[in-house]
């Protein structure tokens, strides 16, 4: 069976050319970047050329990135490194309620430590509201984070204007932008932002590799104990085939942005109009935010998320649905019950996420299978003929 | 994560539906905590389960487990029927991972309800000890 993959914010495929340029460095290039002989130098140029193209992609110094293991690391490392770095000027912390659990549980261990985190709710449209920020903003606030675009319902956060108000109370602003790299422009130093956070496998690039923009002048105190790499801030050998791979990624991407995103979002809208006007009782969350364009996030009323999963799964499709369903856990997705879904409704509640290597046909297979899918566990369901 | 007769009941699932005028009805869950299970029964002068019905809101396991929980108590006496705990549920759906076994006990306690309403309609003692776990995160109860 064909496998239709509409699940890229979870993970996308390798690109080709990526692979290809990654695979000198898991095969004769095997040198540890730091090493003092010649035979590792071409190692380390290849790291450090890398560097400077992701660098100039993103309009920063090649000074201000280092590589870390993934978008979580990079979060964890941006969030307890500037909280620790800063604990003598101040312990307060703003966030929002929909950040992705790398960003919410590193503000929790923070919590637990005698920080105070504000988390900002959002409105219907997944956005946080500038005034609540500006009103949550202390004498004792050191760090904001806020995500670029969410992973569940891709809603964009006006950066721009946090990063202003950041500025203006000479407060540090980290971005979680692991949905938007590589999918929109991000220049950092345009929005005033101090720390933001990327991994490679969401555009193509392998899995295992983050990067993170720190500005120069931002102390960040390490947390991981070991040598002196990554400018004594991520200690631990870098992957050079890894670190290849996410700026041959990342060019590709800049390259073709524009059209990919007009692609993406032509069938996203497309899947989104063909799945609303088959299915009675469904509804796109976030629909009027401004968002990255191959996500689309559906709630389908009376079903619960994992059964309309493993039906798609049944025909190859593969998409995720925000619910967990296990005892004692809440079933709900938080992104999904913070843009105020209530929660019986929001536990049918799917995500797609349509990436570069997606075709018109894959959407009409969902098109297709998607509707009876949906029907079939209608008919089951207590909720559904109550009506 | 499933086993191949979870995939075959949540698939096609047996005895969806509901029966009109049941002789037992059970309902167990709610929307809020993701399951809902409904056993509707019918049952004939000897206690004997003739027919069973389900209805489930719920993930796969919950499907599932409602659907081979009705198998396993159609043609039973309702004593024999209450026999019918969670690890038959599991044994016969050939395992269910350890984060679904609520959905099993549900089904337990699905069947319960409907053969206790069944008993208290026509003045039978049945041994029941209703909700007797809660290892569902109490979520059942509320
Ligand atoms: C918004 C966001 N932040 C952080 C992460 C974590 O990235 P990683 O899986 O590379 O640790 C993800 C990926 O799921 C994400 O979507």
């Amino acid at each position: 069976m064909k496998v239709v993959y509409l699940d890229n914010n979870a993970t996308t495929a390798i690109a080709p050319e990526v692979f290809e340029a990654m695979t000198p460095y898991l095969t004769a290039q095997y040198a540890n970047p730091s090493s003092q002989y010649s035979f590792a130098h071409s190692v380390r140029e290849a790291v450090e050329t890398s560097r400077e193209s992701i660098a100039t992609s993103l309009k920063i110094k090649s000074s201000e990135l280092i590589f870390t293991g993934s978008g979580t690391e990079s979060a964890n490392l941006a969030i307890k490194g500037v909280a620790y770095a800063y604990r003598s000027r101040g312990n307060h912390i703003i966030t929002s309620e929909i950040e992705h659990p790398c960003v919410l549980e590193s503000c929790k261990a923070l919590e637990k430590e005698g920080f105070e985190v504000t988390y900002l709710p959002v409105n219907k449209e997944g956005e946080i509201s500038i005034e609540a920020l500006k009103s949550a903003i202390t004498d004792k606030t050191i760090l904001i984070s806020i995500m670029f675009a969410n992973n569940e319902i891709g809603a964009i956060q006006p950066i721009k204007k946090i990063g202003d108000i950041a500025r203006e109370h000479k407060i540090l602003f980290h971005v979680d932008a692991v949905q938007s790299v590589g999918k929109m422009p991000v220049f950092p130093k345009e929005l005033n932002v101090d720390l933001l956070g990327f991994a490679a496998h969401k555009f193509y690039g392998p899995k295992g590799i983050g990067g993170l923009y720190i500005r120069n002048g931002v102390r960040l105190e390490k947390y991981i104990s070991g040598g002196h790499q990554e400018r004594n801030r991520r200690p631990g050998t870098e992957s050079a085939a890894n670190v290849v791979g996410m700026a041959k990624a990342l060019e590709l991407c800049i390259n073709t942005m524009v059209e990919e995103g007009e692609k993406e979002r032509e069938l996203r809208d497309y899947l989104e109009t063909e799945l609303t006007k088959r299915i009675p009782e469904c509804f796109i969350n976030a629909k009027n935010s401004n968002r990255i364009p191959g996500t689309s996030s559906i709630t389908f009323k009376y079903v619960e998320g994992e059964s309309i999963l493993l039906s798609l799964d049944m025909y190859g499709i593969c998409v995720s649905s925000g619910s967990a369903c296990s005892a004692g856990d809440l079933a709900a997705s938080h992104v999904i019950l913070g843009i105020g879904v209530p929660i019986e409704e929001a536990q049918g509640t799917i995500r797609f996420g349509v990436g570069k290597y997606n075709t018109r046909e894959d959407i009409d297979k969902v098109i297709e299978v998607m509707p009876k899918a949906i029907e079939k566990l209608r008919m089951m369901s207590p909720l559904y003929n109550v009506k | 994560m499933y086993s191949e007769k979870v995939i075959d009941h949540f698939q096609n699932p047996r005895n969806v539906g509901i029966i009109e005028n049941p002789d037992g009805y059970g309902k167990i869950g709610n929307p809020s905590c993701g399951d809902i299970m409904e056993i509707y029964l019918r049952i004939n002068g000897s206690h004997i389960i003739e027919d069973a019905k389900f209805r489930t809101f719920g993930c796969a396991s919950a499907i599932a487990t409602s659907s081979i929980a009705t198998e396993l108590i159609k043609g039973k006496d309702i004593h024999e029927a209450l026999k019918v705990t969670n690890k038959v549920v599991i044994e016969s759906l050939d395992g269910l991972p350890p984060k679904k076994v609520h959905c099993s006990i549900m089904a337990e306690e699905a069947i319960q309800a409907a053969i206790l309403d069944y008993a208290t309609k026509n003045s039978i003692k049945v041994n029941v000890e209703t909700c007797h776990s809660h290892t569902c995160g109490g979520c059942c109860s509320k």
